[in-house]
């Protein structure tokens, strides 16, 4: 299940702020609903994001279940160096999940 | 199952209540089929990011849509008036509602690299609500931003068919 979504730019100039936007296919059963025959779904939700550049953490997030399914996040970022983006997500059941995408910077 | 904490009584909670009770008695509101958080919760949740510090309204901006169909998938937009440098940035913004089954939303951490002090994400809304996000900064202090919103179809509390 190889199922993020990153939309980084290639590239950029020298000291421009850059947005970042990823999704993360993920059902995020917030705990709260029941099947029909009333029995409490169990939560399963993504709980945390990190977002790192060249290996520094630059965004973090804590997930709550009032995050909709398939959590999309956009945040942004000062293009100093060229270098990679790694994300990771994890939750629930043992999810965990990773995504990388590089920017040039000129 | 949120259990409705007995805590001290404040004046400003007090206060709060009365606004909260206010702001559902104008809107059209829906039958829950749940308990869900309360204005109180909600107050105590922010009090646990916050500890004794004020949060004065201002510099955050919240764009949410005033009116949802479905609340399911809420985008919502927030941004923060700041000049994002090393001695002045926002730390961290983080979003509550008054009425889900819990009054968190998320925790945003950020620093004086993201350059702008802006995310966007989608969220769910069980029910008419408030709203409300806060920001963090540098300095220490805390801001925050209140948006009403009206929901018609709700999320969270669905059965599964």
């Amino acid at each position: 299940m190889a199922a993020a979504l990153i939309n980084v730019p290639k590239k950029a100039k020298r000291g421009d702020v850059v947005e970042i936007k990823t999704l993360m296919s993920h059902i995020m059963e917030t705990g709260y609903r029941r099947t029909a025959a009333g029995e409490l779904v169990p939560r399963d939700i993504i709980t945390s994001f990190t977002c790192r550049f060249n290996g520094e953490e630059i965004f973090r997030a804590e997930f709550f279940p009032a995050i909709a399914a398939n959590p999309f996040l956009s945040f942004f970022t000062v293009a100093s160096e060229s270098g990679k983006f790694d994300f990771e997500w994890t939750g629930d059941k043992g999810f965990s999940e990773t995504a990388a995408a590089s920017i040039a910077v000129e | 199952m949120p259990i409705r904490q007995i805590s001290k009584t404040t004046r400003r909670r007090v206060l709060h209540l009365a606004g909260g009770a206010a702001v559902a008695g104008a809107l059209p509101v829906m039958t829950s089929r749940q308990a869900n958080a309360t204005p109180a919760m909600l107050t105590s949740a922010i009090r646990n990011v916050v500890g004794e510090a004020p949060v004065r309204s201002g510099k955050i901006k919240l764009d949410i849509p005033p009116l949802v169909e479905n609340g399911n998938t809420v985008p919502m937009t927030v941004s923060v008036a700041s000049p994002m440098t090393a001695d002045d940035h926002v730390k961290s913004i983080h979003l509550f509602n008054e009425k889900n089954p819990q009054p968190n939303i998320g925790n945003f951490y950020l620093g004086p690299r993201a350059g702008r002090a802006q995310l966007s994400t989608r969220i769910r809304l069980a029910d008419s609500q408030k709203v409300v996000a806060i920001a963090h900064l540098s300095d220490g202090s805390f801001w925050s931003a209140t948006a009403d919103v009206v929901v018609t179809l709700a999320a969270c509390t669905d059965e599964v068919l």
